[in-house]
């Protein structure tokens, strides 16, 4: 099951990623993330007082702003926003600071493909950065099936078009034991089976879906180890 | 969490329903699950009842409403004769705007998109163009001159839960009404309708499609929406229960069973076991759209 793809990687092998923290002065908390030449920059304010109306006052809100490199916002950057509002909303640990708003801006460097799980993972390292209370980190990723039937991950934009089908997916991150005395380990348990978010584009075949959620979560176990990683070499360095 | 259990078991004894149902909704609700039943008597797995009606809005060129339980859908489509693009010039195109006017819900004011408008927009554009149910060639008149530009609106009369299910219906319904008008090109070389010419059986200028016509499908999508609550799975939910219990997951299936779209927005974590569960809940429900539909088709055609 040889497929050929034109960066020459293997179909479940990542882009390089690259993660760096906390280069904007002012923003409480930011991020900037690559996947090959995708990067978005995540900035996150707050938690500020106050938000809007017709909203669970016991809760905190989270507000998403996408701004693309070109062009104008549309409906496509409406819906990330909610994509992204919902999947971080989900994570964070509203009830900590009741009544409160946490922006994310989500701006866009470069887009060669998987935009979308490229801004949450951003969002989620910038939301580390600001200290938000969080219950888990969540990873995410973009699987493609081809017109052949293969499963090929993160592909660039060039690709995507050529797929009969993708999708996105968010998985929480594996959870590893710091229990005192007992080696760390990194244990998948029935938590880490489970979805955050998923949307898809193209038609594919059910089979087919659960075969793209099953290569994604098995990804997406390298993708939070470079994410717990790269949030522990900043903080040794920070402090 | 047990003594606050506790206190509310007692004050439930105590108070109206309608009391205990506003002040805890959820613990309301869960009581409800447990017995396998929902407040408006309906089993989990079950919709609420649906209905279809074509031909509702008499200037448009195709049209339907739809209702599921309160939830009310109004689509039609307007046809109109464009230049095709260079990338294409053999294809027709499609534009598809959902409307949530402040009329649907307290939740919409005036003057400000709703939030989730652009989002079930943007699920309907994506479901019925990615499940190839319209051949975009078969809106070509003259190749690189002419083709059909079809404007689908769908707006939302009343919000009561389900939006995108009754959205994606009442976008197909309105799609299988549509009759593409005959039309021919006049002597400037621009393309303009015939009304009535061709009753007469003598055309002066020759026709380019024959008569009015229904576009073909090659698939239709339909869609459940299911809210994951604990272990609980419940199909078509309602504004009120959309509100207390966050997780939804909206699949598209179309009638050869192929996924179109599995759609979940943040929420509680859900398992392989639980998307296979929601699977197939939507096929069940894909066959009963798709009676329900040709029903009101066929109805129409009696008419």
């Amino acid at each position: 099951m040889e497929i050929d793809r034109a960066d020459g990687r293997q179909p479940n092998q990542l882009r390089p990623l690259s993660c760096s923290h906390n280069f904007l002065n002012r923003a409480h908390g930011s991020a900037r993330w690559s996947h090959g030449d995708t990067t978005v920059i995540a900035a996150v304010y707050g938690p500020k007082s106050g938000k809007k109306t017709n909203e669970n006052p016991k809760k905190a809100s989270v507000e998403v702003v996408w701004k693309p490199n070109t062009g104008h916002i549309g409906r496509d950057e409406k819906e990330y926003e909610i994509v992204v509002k919902r999947t971080l909303e989900s994570i964070c640990l509203l009830t900590v600071n009741p009544s409160t708003t946490v922006s994310v801006i989500l701006q866009v460097v470069d887009d060669d493909g998987g935009l979308l799980p490229c801004a949450i993972n951003a969002a989620c390292a910038a939301l580390v950065d600001a200290g938000i209370p969080l219950k888990h980190l969540a990873v995410s990723i973009c699987c493609g099936l081809t017109e052949s039937g293969f499963v090929v991950l993160d592909p660039t934009k060039s690709e995507e078009q050529s797929l009969q089908a993708f999708t996105y997916l968010v998985f929480p991150n594996s959870f590893r034991s710091v229990l005192p005395g007992s080696p760390l380990s990194v244990e998948i348990g029935p938590f880490e089976n489970g979805i955050i978010t998923s949307t898809t584009h193209g038609v594919m075949s059910v089979e087919n879906y659960l075969f793209c959620i099953e290569r994604g979560r098995s990804a997406s176990a390298a993708l939070s180890e470079f994410l717990r990683k790269s949030l522990t070499k900043w903080n040794e360095s920070n402090s | 969490m047990g003594s606050t259990d506790g206190i509310q078991a007692d004050i439930a004894s105590e108070i109206e329903v309608d009391a205990f149902r506003r002040l805890f909704p959820l613990r309301f609700y869960e009581r409800h699950l447990s017995e396998s039943v929902r407040p408006d008597a309906r089993p989990l797995n079950k919709a609420r009842d649906t209905s279809v009606a074509l031909g509702a809005v008499s200037s448009a060129d195709g049209s339907a409403l739809v209702k599921i339980g309160h939830t009310t859908m109004l689509a039609a489509i307007k046809v109109e004769v464009m230049t095709p693009s260079l990338d294409s010039p053999d294809e027709g195109c499609l534009g598809i705007e959902f409307n949530m006017p402040p009329i649907c819900s307290p939740s919409v004011r005036p003057g400000q998109t709703a939030e989730l408008a652009p989002v079930i927009s943007k699920q309907l554009s994506d479901s019925i163009l990615s499940s190839g149910m319209i051949n975009l060639k078969e809106l070509s008149l003259i190749s690189g001159k002419a083709a059909w530009m079809l404007y689908l609106d769908v707006y939302c009369l009343d919000a009561d839960g389900a939006l995108f299910d009754a959205a994606l219906l009442a976008a197909v319904a309105a799609l299988s009404h549509l009759r593409i008008p005959v039309v021919s090109v006049n002597d400037d070389g621009r393309v303009v309708a015939m009304a009535g010419e061709h009753v007469e059986g003598k055309s002066v200028r020759e026709p380019i499609n024959r008569e009015k016509r229904k576009l073909t499908f090659s698939c239709i999508p339909f869609s459940l929406t299911c809210i994951l609550h604990q272990k609980y799975i419940l199909a078509d939910p309602t504004a009120e229960e959309e509100l207390i219990m966050e997780t939804l997951v909206t699949v598209v299936l179309d009638l050869s069973g192929r996924l179109v779209s599995l759609y979940k927005l943040g929420g509680n974590l859900a398992y392989n076991s639980t998307v296979q569960d929601c699977v197939a809940l939507t096929r069940r429900r894909v066959k009963e759209l798709h009676q329900i539909l040709n029903e009101a088709v066929s109805d129409m055609e009696v008419d």
